[in-house]
Protein backbone atom coordinates (compact mmCIF):
# COMPACT_ATOMS: atom_id res chain seq x y z
CA UNK A 1 0.00 0.00 0.00
CA UNK A 2 1.09 3.48 -0.70
CA UNK A 3 0.68 6.58 1.98
CA UNK A 4 0.74 10.09 1.63
CA UNK A 5 1.59 12.37 4.30
CA UNK A 6 0.14 16.47 3.97
CA UNK A 7 3.36 18.03 5.38
CA UNK A 8 3.32 22.37 4.84
CA UNK A 9 1.71 25.35 6.48
CA UNK A 10 3.15 27.84 8.95
CA UNK A 11 2.55 25.86 12.22
CA UNK A 12 1.65 29.33 13.55
CA UNK A 13 -0.45 28.13 16.46
CA UNK A 14 2.77 26.20 17.61
CA UNK A 15 4.68 29.07 17.99
CA UNK A 16 7.55 29.85 19.66
CA UNK A 17 8.49 25.67 19.01
CA UNK A 18 7.98 26.00 15.31
CA UNK A 19 10.08 29.40 14.69
CA UNK A 20 12.82 27.18 15.16
CA UNK A 21 11.68 23.79 13.81
CA UNK A 22 9.00 22.69 11.12
CA UNK A 23 6.01 21.31 12.88
CA UNK A 24 5.87 18.08 12.30
CA UNK A 25 9.61 17.68 13.17
CA UNK A 26 8.78 18.77 17.05
CA UNK A 27 9.40 15.50 18.87
CA UNK A 28 7.40 14.23 21.27
CA UNK A 29 8.54 10.59 23.58
CA UNK A 30 12.14 12.02 21.83
CA UNK A 31 10.81 11.19 18.00
CA UNK A 32 9.66 13.84 15.60
CA UNK A 33 5.43 13.57 15.09
CA UNK A 34 6.49 12.89 12.00
CA UNK A 35 8.59 9.94 12.59
CA UNK A 36 5.66 8.00 14.75
CA UNK A 37 3.65 8.35 11.84
CA UNK A 38 6.26 7.13 9.57
CA UNK A 39 7.37 3.89 11.68
CA UNK A 40 2.89 3.27 11.91
CA UNK A 41 2.95 2.95 8.04
CA UNK A 42 6.30 1.20 7.98
CA UNK A 43 4.50 -1.64 9.81
CA UNK A 44 1.88 -1.76 7.97
CA UNK A 45 4.45 -2.63 4.91
CA UNK A 46 4.10 0.80 3.08
CA UNK A 47 6.99 2.17 1.18
CA UNK A 48 8.37 5.99 1.62
CA UNK A 49 9.17 8.42 -1.32
CA UNK A 50 8.71 12.51 -1.35
CA UNK A 51 7.08 14.85 -3.94
CA UNK A 52 8.11 19.11 -2.99
CA UNK A 53 5.47 21.76 -3.74
CA UNK A 54 7.31 24.93 -5.08
CA UNK A 55 4.16 26.51 -3.97
CA UNK A 56 1.34 26.35 -1.45
CA UNK A 57 -1.15 24.28 -3.68
CA UNK A 58 -3.89 24.18 -0.88
CA UNK A 59 -4.69 20.06 0.66
CA UNK A 60 -5.87 18.82 -2.56
CA UNK A 61 -3.03 20.25 -4.26
CA UNK A 62 -0.32 17.57 -3.35
CA UNK A 63 -2.74 14.62 -4.50
CA UNK A 64 -2.78 16.31 -7.87
CA UNK A 65 1.11 16.38 -7.78
CA UNK A 66 1.53 12.87 -6.78
CA UNK A 67 -0.92 11.49 -9.05
CA UNK A 68 1.18 9.71 -11.51
CA UNK A 69 3.08 7.90 -8.36
CA UNK A 70 -0.46 7.08 -6.72
CA UNK A 71 -1.87 5.77 -9.96
CA UNK A 72 0.80 3.32 -10.18
CA UNK A 73 -1.92 0.96 -9.03
CA UNK A 74 -5.59 0.64 -8.40
CA UNK A 75 -4.68 0.12 -4.63
CA UNK A 76 -6.07 2.35 -2.32
CA UNK A 77 -3.87 4.73 -0.23
CA UNK A 78 -3.65 6.41 2.93
CA UNK A 79 -3.36 10.04 3.32
CA UNK A 80 -2.44 11.33 6.56
CA UNK A 81 -2.29 15.11 8.10
CA UNK A 82 1.23 15.23 9.35
CA UNK A 83 0.01 17.44 12.45
CA UNK A 84 -2.09 14.59 14.59
CA UNK A 85 -0.76 11.99 16.73
CA UNK A 86 -2.61 9.08 17.84
CA UNK A 87 -2.32 5.16 17.86
CA UNK A 88 -3.18 4.75 14.08
CA UNK A 89 -5.72 2.58 13.41
CA UNK A 90 -4.47 1.75 10.16
CA UNK A 91 -5.35 -2.39 9.55
CA UNK A 92 -8.63 -1.62 10.99
CA UNK A 93 -9.49 1.46 8.82
CA UNK A 94 -7.91 -0.71 5.89
CA UNK A 95 -10.70 -3.80 7.26
CA UNK A 96 -13.45 -1.21 7.01
CA UNK A 97 -12.81 0.69 3.43
CA UNK A 98 -12.70 -2.58 2.23
CA UNK A 99 -15.75 -3.75 4.01
CA UNK A 100 -17.96 -1.10 2.65
CA UNK A 101 -16.28 -1.02 -0.80
CA UNK A 102 -16.68 2.72 -1.70
CA UNK A 103 -14.58 4.96 -2.67
CA UNK A 104 -13.08 7.16 0.81
CA UNK A 105 -13.20 6.36 4.28
CA UNK A 106 -12.45 9.67 6.80
CA UNK A 107 -11.29 8.74 10.45
CA UNK A 108 -13.49 10.71 12.98
CA UNK A 109 -13.03 10.90 16.20
CA UNK A 110 -15.25 12.64 19.59
CA UNK A 111 -14.89 15.23 21.10
CA UNK A 112 -16.32 17.57 24.18
CA UNK A 113 -17.01 20.89 22.25
CA UNK A 114 -18.06 20.20 18.87
CA UNK A 115 -18.82 24.08 17.86
CA UNK A 116 -15.23 24.27 17.59
CA UNK A 117 -14.65 22.30 14.96
CA UNK A 118 -15.95 20.69 11.62
CA UNK A 119 -17.71 17.79 12.31
CA UNK A 120 -19.03 14.99 10.09
CA UNK A 121 -22.60 13.84 10.06
CA UNK A 122 -22.98 10.13 9.10
CA UNK A 123 -25.59 7.08 9.06
CA UNK A 124 -24.52 5.49 12.20
CA UNK A 125 -25.46 1.91 10.87
CA UNK A 126 -23.22 1.87 7.97
CA UNK A 127 -20.63 5.18 8.50
CA UNK A 128 -22.14 6.91 5.05
CA UNK A 129 -21.10 10.57 5.62
CA UNK A 130 -24.46 12.99 4.75
CA UNK A 131 -22.87 16.17 5.27
CA UNK A 132 -19.96 18.47 6.82
CA UNK A 133 -20.61 21.29 8.93
CA UNK A 134 -18.08 23.71 9.69
CA UNK A 135 -18.45 25.13 13.65
CA UNK A 136 -22.44 24.02 14.29
CA UNK A 137 -23.83 26.51 16.91
CA UNK A 138 -26.55 23.37 17.02
CA UNK A 139 -25.37 20.23 18.48
CA UNK A 140 -25.69 18.25 14.97
CA UNK A 141 -22.77 15.47 15.56
CA UNK A 142 -19.66 15.21 18.07
CA UNK A 143 -17.13 13.49 15.28
CA UNK A 144 -14.86 15.48 13.50
CA UNK A 145 -12.42 14.64 10.96
CA UNK A 146 -9.43 12.91 12.47
CA UNK A 147 -7.18 14.08 9.27
CA UNK A 148 -6.57 10.78 8.41
CA UNK A 149 -7.97 8.77 5.08
CA UNK A 150 -8.26 5.94 2.55
CA UNK A 151 -8.76 6.53 -0.90
CA UNK A 152 -9.09 4.41 -3.73
CA UNK A 153 -6.72 5.38 -6.49
CA UNK A 154 -10.01 6.66 -8.64
CA UNK A 155 -10.68 9.86 -6.54
CA UNK A 156 -7.83 11.38 -8.40
CA UNK A 157 -9.69 12.10 -11.21
CA UNK A 158 -12.08 14.32 -9.11
CA UNK A 159 -9.32 16.84 -8.86
CA UNK A 160 -9.92 19.01 -11.33
CA UNK A 161 -6.82 19.79 -13.67
CA UNK A 162 -6.57 23.93 -13.39
CA UNK A 163 -8.15 24.71 -17.14
CA UNK A 164 -6.32 28.29 -17.39
CA UNK A 165 -3.34 28.41 -19.46
CA UNK A 166 -0.62 31.13 -18.93
CA UNK A 167 2.23 31.61 -21.79
CA UNK A 168 5.80 32.13 -20.90
CA UNK A 169 7.42 35.84 -19.38
CA UNK A 170 4.51 36.93 -18.82
CA UNK A 171 4.10 39.08 -15.21
CA UNK A 172 0.84 38.54 -13.15
CA UNK A 173 -0.13 40.48 -10.25
CA UNK A 174 -0.66 41.83 -7.81
CA UNK A 175 -4.18 41.30 -7.21
CA UNK A 176 -5.59 39.57 -10.24
CA UNK A 177 -7.93 36.15 -10.66
CA UNK A 178 -7.82 34.55 -13.64
CA UNK A 179 -11.07 32.60 -14.38
CA UNK A 180 -11.75 29.09 -15.92
CA UNK A 181 -10.76 28.13 -19.72
CA UNK A 182 -8.63 31.21 -19.68
CA UNK A 183 -5.67 31.47 -22.08
CA UNK A 184 -3.45 33.92 -21.37
CA UNK A 185 -0.37 34.29 -24.23
CA UNK A 186 3.26 34.83 -23.84
CA UNK A 187 4.75 38.14 -22.43
CA UNK A 188 1.45 40.14 -20.98
CA UNK A 189 1.32 41.57 -18.09
CA UNK A 190 -1.75 41.84 -15.66
CA UNK A 191 -2.52 44.28 -12.96
CA UNK A 192 -5.22 44.37 -10.75
CA UNK A 193 -7.80 42.62 -13.27
CA UNK A 194 -10.20 40.03 -12.80
CA UNK A 195 -10.83 37.81 -16.33
CA UNK A 196 -13.55 36.05 -16.65
CA UNK A 197 -13.71 32.55 -17.94
CA UNK A 198 -13.16 31.57 -21.57
CA UNK A 199 -11.18 35.07 -22.29
CA UNK A 200 -7.99 35.09 -24.12
CA UNK A 201 -5.79 37.77 -23.96
CA UNK A 202 -2.91 37.67 -26.72
CA UNK A 203 0.60 38.36 -26.49
CA UNK A 204 2.43 41.13 -25.39
CA UNK A 205 -0.87 43.03 -24.15
CA UNK A 206 -0.81 45.19 -21.04
CA UNK A 207 -3.71 45.24 -18.69
CA UNK A 208 -3.75 47.05 -15.32
CA UNK A 209 -7.40 47.94 -13.23
CA UNK A 210 -9.57 46.07 -16.03
CA UNK A 211 -12.55 43.51 -16.10
CA UNK A 212 -12.64 40.99 -19.29
CA UNK A 213 -16.29 39.46 -19.69
CA UNK A 214 -16.66 36.37 -20.59
CA UNK A 215 -15.31 35.08 -23.87
CA UNK A 216 -13.51 37.95 -24.86
CA UNK A 217 -10.65 38.26 -27.29
CA UNK A 218 -7.99 41.21 -26.78
CA UNK A 219 -5.48 41.15 -29.24
CA UNK A 220 -1.52 41.84 -29.30
CA UNK A 221 -0.05 44.50 -28.02
CA UNK A 222 -3.02 45.94 -26.79
CA UNK A 223 -2.92 48.54 -23.50
CA UNK A 224 -6.32 48.75 -21.51
CA UNK A 225 -6.09 50.59 -17.80
CA UNK A 226 -7.84 52.98 -16.02
CA UNK A 227 -11.28 50.64 -15.19
CA UNK A 228 -11.61 49.07 -18.32
CA UNK A 229 -15.01 47.10 -18.71
CA UNK A 230 -15.09 44.30 -21.54
CA UNK A 231 -18.63 42.83 -21.94
CA UNK A 232 -19.13 39.01 -22.71
CA UNK A 233 -17.98 38.46 -26.21
CA UNK A 234 -15.92 41.82 -26.77
CA UNK A 235 -13.09 41.36 -29.76
CA UNK A 236 -10.41 44.38 -29.07
CA UNK A 237 -8.14 44.50 -32.25
CA UNK A 238 -4.29 44.24 -32.28
CA UNK A 239 -2.33 47.09 -31.03
CA UNK A 240 -5.14 49.60 -29.55
CA UNK A 241 -4.84 51.69 -26.31
CA UNK A 242 -8.66 51.42 -23.83
CA UNK A 243 -8.66 53.95 -21.28
CA UNK A 244 -11.82 53.77 -19.10
CA UNK A 245 -13.47 51.88 -21.75
CA UNK A 246 -17.11 50.44 -20.56
CA UNK A 247 -17.51 48.10 -23.41
CA UNK A 248 -21.32 46.75 -24.01
CA UNK A 249 -21.29 42.52 -25.25
CA UNK A 250 -20.73 41.46 -28.52
CA UNK A 251 -18.97 44.56 -30.31
CA UNK A 252 -15.54 44.23 -31.73
CA UNK A 253 -13.44 47.13 -30.95
CA UNK A 254 -11.16 48.51 -33.69
CA UNK A 255 -10.15 52.10 -32.55
CA UNK A 256 -8.45 52.80 -29.58
CA UNK A 257 -10.77 54.40 -26.83
CA UNK A 258 -8.17 57.09 -24.95
CA UNK A 259 -10.30 58.97 -22.93
CA UNK A 260 -13.03 56.83 -20.63
CA UNK A 261 -16.23 56.66 -22.63
CA UNK A 262 -18.95 53.99 -23.31
CA UNK A 263 -19.45 52.20 -26.41
CA UNK A 264 -22.66 51.15 -27.18
CA UNK B 1 14.82 67.48 -65.58
CA UNK B 2 18.76 67.69 -67.48
CA UNK B 3 17.72 66.53 -70.61
CA UNK B 4 14.48 68.97 -70.18
CA UNK B 5 17.16 71.34 -69.85
CA UNK B 6 19.59 70.71 -72.45
CA UNK B 7 16.53 70.44 -75.18
CA UNK B 8 15.38 74.53 -74.37
CA UNK B 9 16.72 77.08 -76.10
CA UNK B 10 20.52 78.59 -75.32
CA UNK B 11 20.37 81.71 -73.54
CA UNK B 12 17.80 79.97 -71.37
CA UNK B 13 18.97 80.91 -67.43
CA UNK B 14 16.83 78.49 -65.23
CA UNK B 15 14.65 75.09 -65.13
CA UNK B 16 12.54 74.91 -61.93
CA UNK B 17 11.16 71.63 -61.00
CA UNK B 18 7.19 71.89 -60.47
CA UNK B 19 4.54 69.52 -59.47
CA UNK B 20 0.81 69.44 -58.87
CA UNK B 21 -0.93 70.60 -55.50
CA UNK B 22 -4.34 70.99 -55.02
CA UNK B 23 -5.86 74.52 -55.61
CA UNK B 24 -6.40 75.45 -51.76
CA UNK B 25 -2.39 74.18 -50.65
CA UNK B 26 -0.96 75.73 -53.48
CA UNK B 27 -1.53 78.93 -51.82
CA UNK B 28 1.42 77.84 -49.27
CA UNK B 29 4.11 77.17 -52.22
CA UNK B 30 5.40 79.47 -55.08
CA UNK B 31 3.06 79.42 -58.09
CA UNK B 32 3.99 78.93 -61.44
CA UNK B 33 1.68 79.59 -64.40
CA UNK B 34 3.46 77.75 -67.68
CA UNK B 35 2.53 77.79 -71.28
CA UNK B 36 1.54 74.51 -71.86
CA UNK B 37 3.09 73.31 -74.83
CA UNK B 38 6.42 75.04 -74.14
CA UNK B 39 6.29 74.90 -70.45
CA UNK B 40 8.17 78.17 -70.26
CA UNK B 41 7.14 80.06 -67.38
CA UNK B 42 4.84 82.68 -68.06
CA UNK B 43 4.37 84.40 -64.65
CA UNK B 44 5.68 83.37 -61.02
CA UNK B 45 4.16 84.63 -57.72
CA UNK B 46 5.45 83.80 -54.06
CA UNK B 47 2.80 82.34 -52.16
CA UNK B 48 -0.06 84.32 -53.29
CA UNK B 49 -3.43 85.08 -51.71
CA UNK B 50 -5.65 84.21 -54.00
CA UNK B 51 -5.37 80.74 -56.53
CA UNK B 52 -3.02 81.58 -59.18
CA UNK B 53 -2.30 78.05 -60.86
CA UNK B 54 -1.82 74.55 -59.35
CA UNK B 55 1.55 73.88 -60.26
CA UNK B 56 3.96 74.67 -57.67
CA UNK B 57 7.33 74.95 -57.44
CA UNK B 58 9.55 71.91 -55.73
CA UNK B 59 12.98 74.05 -55.03
CA UNK B 60 14.99 71.98 -57.31
CA UNK B 61 16.30 73.96 -60.05
CA UNK B 62 18.89 73.90 -62.71
CA UNK B 63 20.65 76.85 -63.56
CA UNK B 64 23.06 77.82 -66.99
CA UNK B 65 26.20 79.63 -65.80
CA UNK B 66 24.17 82.18 -67.92
CA UNK B 67 22.64 82.75 -64.53
CA UNK B 68 25.70 85.08 -63.55
CA UNK B 69 25.10 88.21 -65.72
CA UNK B 70 21.91 88.94 -64.58
CA UNK B 71 22.58 88.11 -60.90
CA UNK B 72 25.41 90.24 -60.73
CA UNK B 73 22.72 93.35 -62.30
CA UNK B 74 20.60 92.14 -59.45
CA UNK B 75 23.42 92.34 -57.08
CA UNK B 76 24.58 95.80 -58.16
CA UNK B 77 21.43 97.25 -57.88
CA UNK B 78 20.02 95.89 -54.35
CA UNK B 79 23.58 97.15 -53.05
CA UNK B 80 22.66 100.99 -54.81
CA UNK B 81 19.12 100.99 -53.60
CA UNK B 82 19.79 99.87 -50.24
CA UNK B 83 23.18 102.24 -50.32
CA UNK B 84 23.21 104.21 -46.55
CA UNK B 85 25.81 106.16 -44.75
CA UNK B 86 25.23 104.47 -41.26
CA UNK B 87 28.30 102.32 -40.58
CA UNK B 88 25.71 99.96 -37.68
CA UNK B 89 23.05 99.41 -40.33
CA UNK B 90 25.17 96.99 -42.66
CA UNK B 91 23.62 97.35 -46.36
CA UNK B 92 21.95 94.82 -47.72
CA UNK B 93 24.05 91.90 -49.63
CA UNK B 94 22.04 89.79 -50.62
CA UNK B 95 19.86 88.14 -53.42
CA UNK B 96 16.08 86.56 -53.05
CA UNK B 97 16.08 83.95 -55.55
CA UNK B 98 12.05 84.56 -55.58
CA UNK B 99 11.32 87.81 -55.64
CA UNK B 100 14.74 89.12 -57.21
CA UNK B 101 15.24 86.25 -60.09
CA UNK B 102 12.12 84.35 -60.59
CA UNK B 103 9.92 86.99 -60.72
CA UNK B 104 11.20 89.02 -62.72
CA UNK B 105 12.52 86.32 -65.39
CA UNK B 106 8.91 85.32 -65.86
CA UNK B 107 7.71 86.25 -69.26
CA UNK B 108 10.98 86.73 -70.84
CA UNK B 109 11.36 82.92 -72.46
CA UNK B 110 14.29 82.00 -70.29
CA UNK B 111 12.68 80.48 -67.57
CA UNK B 112 11.29 76.91 -68.04
CA UNK B 113 9.46 74.67 -65.25
CA UNK B 114 10.42 70.56 -66.05
CA UNK B 115 6.77 69.07 -64.48
CA UNK B 116 7.13 66.03 -61.79
CA UNK B 117 4.77 64.04 -60.68
CA UNK B 118 6.52 61.48 -59.02
CA UNK B 119 6.96 61.53 -55.06
CA UNK B 120 7.42 64.63 -53.55
CA UNK B 121 7.02 66.60 -49.95
CA UNK B 122 8.54 69.37 -47.72
CA UNK B 123 9.38 68.45 -44.44
CA UNK B 124 8.47 71.53 -42.06
CA UNK B 125 6.78 69.28 -39.56
CA UNK B 126 8.14 66.70 -37.35
CA UNK B 127 5.07 64.39 -38.58
CA UNK B 128 6.58 64.64 -41.85
CA UNK B 129 9.68 62.47 -41.01
CA UNK B 130 6.98 59.76 -40.64
CA UNK B 131 5.80 60.62 -44.02
CA UNK B 132 9.12 61.29 -45.56
CA UNK B 133 10.66 57.59 -44.27
CA UNK B 134 7.31 55.68 -46.01
CA UNK B 135 8.00 56.96 -49.26
CA UNK B 136 11.84 56.59 -48.92
CA UNK B 137 11.29 52.79 -48.24
CA UNK B 138 9.51 52.54 -50.81
CA UNK B 139 11.68 54.15 -52.78
CA UNK B 140 14.06 51.26 -52.07
CA UNK B 141 12.16 48.86 -53.62
CA UNK B 142 13.25 50.05 -56.36
CA UNK B 143 16.83 51.75 -56.12
CA UNK B 144 17.81 49.55 -53.31
CA UNK B 145 16.16 46.22 -52.36
CA UNK B 146 19.20 45.05 -50.65
CA UNK B 147 18.21 47.94 -47.71
CA UNK B 148 15.06 46.35 -46.59
CA UNK B 149 14.79 43.62 -44.38
CA UNK B 150 13.03 40.40 -45.22
CA UNK B 151 10.91 37.84 -43.50
CA UNK B 152 13.43 34.33 -42.61
CA UNK B 153 13.72 31.50 -40.25
CA UNK B 154 15.19 33.01 -36.18
CA UNK B 155 14.34 36.79 -37.43
CA UNK B 156 12.04 39.52 -36.77
CA UNK B 157 8.82 39.75 -38.39
CA UNK B 158 8.66 42.07 -41.26
CA UNK B 159 5.14 43.64 -42.24
CA UNK B 160 5.70 45.74 -45.69
CA UNK B 161 9.00 48.24 -45.62
CA UNK B 162 11.35 47.96 -42.79
CA UNK B 163 14.86 49.20 -42.91
CA UNK B 164 17.14 47.64 -39.80
CA UNK B 165 20.63 48.42 -39.85
CA UNK B 166 22.93 45.27 -39.61
CA UNK B 167 24.13 46.33 -36.58
CA UNK B 168 21.27 46.05 -34.87
CA UNK B 169 20.46 43.90 -32.31
CA UNK B 170 16.47 42.34 -32.94
CA UNK B 171 15.08 39.58 -31.46
CA UNK B 172 13.45 37.33 -33.50
CA UNK B 173 10.28 37.54 -31.68
CA UNK B 174 9.55 41.42 -32.27
CA UNK B 175 7.16 42.64 -35.39
CA UNK B 176 7.89 45.63 -37.56
CA UNK B 177 6.29 47.81 -40.12
CA UNK B 178 4.84 48.19 -42.10
CA UNK B 179 7.52 51.66 -42.83
CA UNK B 180 10.01 51.59 -39.51
CA UNK B 181 13.84 52.38 -39.86
CA UNK B 182 15.82 51.01 -37.53
CA UNK B 183 19.00 52.66 -37.13
CA UNK B 184 22.63 51.55 -35.89
CA UNK B 185 23.58 49.77 -32.66
CA UNK B 186 19.25 49.88 -31.46
CA UNK B 187 18.40 47.00 -29.37
CA UNK B 188 15.09 45.56 -29.99
CA UNK B 189 13.78 43.37 -27.31
CA UNK B 190 11.66 40.27 -26.96
CA UNK B 191 7.94 40.67 -28.15
CA UNK B 192 8.80 44.54 -29.35
CA UNK B 193 6.34 45.72 -31.63
CA UNK B 194 6.89 48.89 -33.82
CA UNK B 195 4.56 50.00 -36.43
CA UNK B 196 5.36 53.96 -38.75
CA UNK B 197 8.31 54.82 -37.01
CA UNK B 198 11.81 55.53 -37.28
CA UNK B 199 14.49 54.02 -34.29
CA UNK B 200 17.39 56.53 -34.34
CA UNK B 201 21.09 55.45 -33.23
CA UNK B 202 21.76 53.58 -30.16
CA UNK B 203 18.15 53.37 -28.99
CA UNK B 204 17.04 51.18 -26.80
CA UNK B 205 13.29 49.40 -26.91
CA UNK B 206 12.71 47.11 -24.12
CA UNK B 207 10.70 44.09 -23.89
CA UNK B 208 6.84 44.11 -24.93
CA UNK B 209 6.77 47.49 -25.74
CA UNK B 210 4.76 49.03 -28.52
CA UNK B 211 5.71 52.12 -30.73
CA UNK B 212 3.14 53.17 -32.94
CA UNK B 213 3.49 56.73 -35.33
CA UNK B 214 6.70 57.78 -33.59
CA UNK B 215 10.61 58.82 -33.42
CA UNK B 216 12.73 57.59 -30.69
CA UNK B 217 15.39 59.69 -30.22
CA UNK B 218 19.25 58.93 -29.90
CA UNK B 219 20.26 57.05 -27.46
CA UNK B 220 16.95 56.77 -25.67
CA UNK B 221 15.48 53.83 -24.04
CA UNK B 222 11.90 52.67 -23.75
CA UNK B 223 11.07 50.79 -20.65
CA UNK B 224 8.89 47.03 -20.97
CA UNK B 225 5.59 47.36 -21.67
CA UNK B 226 5.60 51.00 -22.10
CA UNK B 227 3.48 52.54 -25.12
CA UNK B 228 4.80 55.18 -27.64
CA UNK B 229 1.87 56.28 -29.68
CA UNK B 230 1.00 59.04 -31.73
CA UNK B 231 -1.04 60.64 -34.47
CA UNK B 232 -0.28 60.44 -38.31
CA UNK B 233 -0.85 63.35 -40.03
CA UNK B 234 -1.21 62.03 -43.66
CA UNK B 235 -2.18 63.79 -46.85
CA UNK B 236 -6.14 62.79 -47.50
CA UNK B 237 -5.45 60.25 -49.93
CA UNK B 238 -8.81 60.53 -51.64
CA UNK B 239 -7.32 64.28 -52.87
CA UNK B 240 -5.10 63.77 -55.51
CA UNK B 241 -2.09 65.91 -55.29
CA UNK B 242 -2.85 66.46 -51.74
CA UNK B 243 0.57 67.39 -50.18
CA UNK B 244 1.30 66.67 -46.60
CA UNK B 245 -0.48 69.53 -44.77
CA UNK B 246 1.59 71.82 -41.75
CA UNK B 247 -0.19 72.31 -38.87
CA UNK B 248 0.12 74.77 -36.46
CA UNK B 249 1.59 73.47 -33.17
CA UNK B 250 -1.20 74.60 -31.10
CA UNK B 251 -5.26 74.81 -31.69
CA UNK B 252 -6.73 78.06 -31.19
CA UNK B 253 -7.05 77.26 -27.69
CA UNK B 254 -3.84 76.54 -26.98
CA UNK B 255 -3.83 72.79 -26.78
CA UNK B 256 -1.13 70.78 -28.75
CA UNK B 257 -2.06 69.37 -32.20
CA UNK B 258 -2.07 65.84 -32.07
CA UNK B 259 0.27 65.17 -33.94
CA UNK B 260 3.39 61.87 -34.10
CA UNK B 261 4.97 61.79 -30.92
CA UNK B 262 9.03 62.28 -30.80
CA UNK B 263 11.07 61.83 -28.44
CA UNK B 264 14.78 63.50 -27.68
CA UNK B 265 18.15 62.34 -27.55
CA UNK B 266 18.86 60.59 -24.37
CA UNK B 267 15.74 60.57 -22.92
CA UNK B 268 14.69 57.86 -20.07
CA UNK B 269 11.32 56.56 -20.57
CA UNK B 270 9.99 54.43 -17.60
CA UNK B 271 8.20 50.63 -17.61
CA UNK B 272 4.38 50.25 -18.39
CA UNK B 273 3.44 54.04 -19.22
CA UNK B 274 2.07 55.48 -22.54
CA UNK B 275 3.07 58.76 -24.20
CA UNK B 276 0.93 59.53 -26.60
CA UNK B 277 0.90 63.09 -29.29
CA UNK B 278 3.89 63.93 -27.08
CA UNK B 279 7.35 66.09 -27.60
CA UNK B 280 10.27 65.20 -25.95
CA UNK B 281 13.11 67.15 -25.24
CA UNK B 282 16.56 66.05 -25.35
CA UNK B 283 18.09 64.23 -21.97
CA UNK B 284 14.58 64.11 -20.21
CA UNK B 285 13.71 60.96 -17.56
CA UNK B 286 10.38 60.96 -17.48
CA UNK B 287 8.70 59.32 -14.28
CA UNK B 288 5.15 58.70 -15.71
CA UNK B 289 2.75 58.51 -18.34
CA UNK B 290 1.96 61.90 -20.93
CA UNK B 291 -0.81 62.51 -23.27
CA UNK B 292 -0.68 65.80 -25.54
CA UNK B 293 2.46 67.22 -23.78
CA UNK B 294 5.39 69.23 -24.55
CA UNK B 295 7.87 68.06 -22.02
CA UNK B 296 10.79 70.70 -21.82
Amino acid sequence: MKALILVGGYGTRLRPLTLSCAKPLVEFGNKPMLLHQLEALVDLGVKISMSLETEPLGTAGPLALAKDYLMQDNEPFFVLNSDIICDFPFKEMVKFHKHHGKEGTIVVTKVDEPSKYGVVVYDYENGRIQKFVEKPQEYVSNKINAGMYIFNSSILQRIPDPSAKIGNNCRIGPNVTIGPNVVIEDGVCIKRCTILNGAHIRSHSWLDSCIIGWKCVVGRWVRMENVSVLGEDVSVKDELYINGGRILPHKSISDSVPEPQIIM
Amino acid sequence: MLEFHKTKPSGTYCTILGTEATRTQSLEYGCIVENKETHEVLHYVEKPETYISTTINCGIYLFSPAIFKPLETIFKKNLEENYNFDLNTPSKEIIRLEQDILIPLAGTSKLFVYDTTRFWSQIKSSGAAIYANRHYLAIFQDTHPERLAKNGKGKPTIIGDVSIDPTADVHPSAVLGPNVTIGKHVTVGEGVRVRESIILEGATLQDHCCILYSVIGWNSSVGVWTRVEGTPNDPNPNKPFAKLATMPTFTNDGKLNPSITVIGSNVQIPSEVVIINSIVLPDKSLSGSYKNQIIL
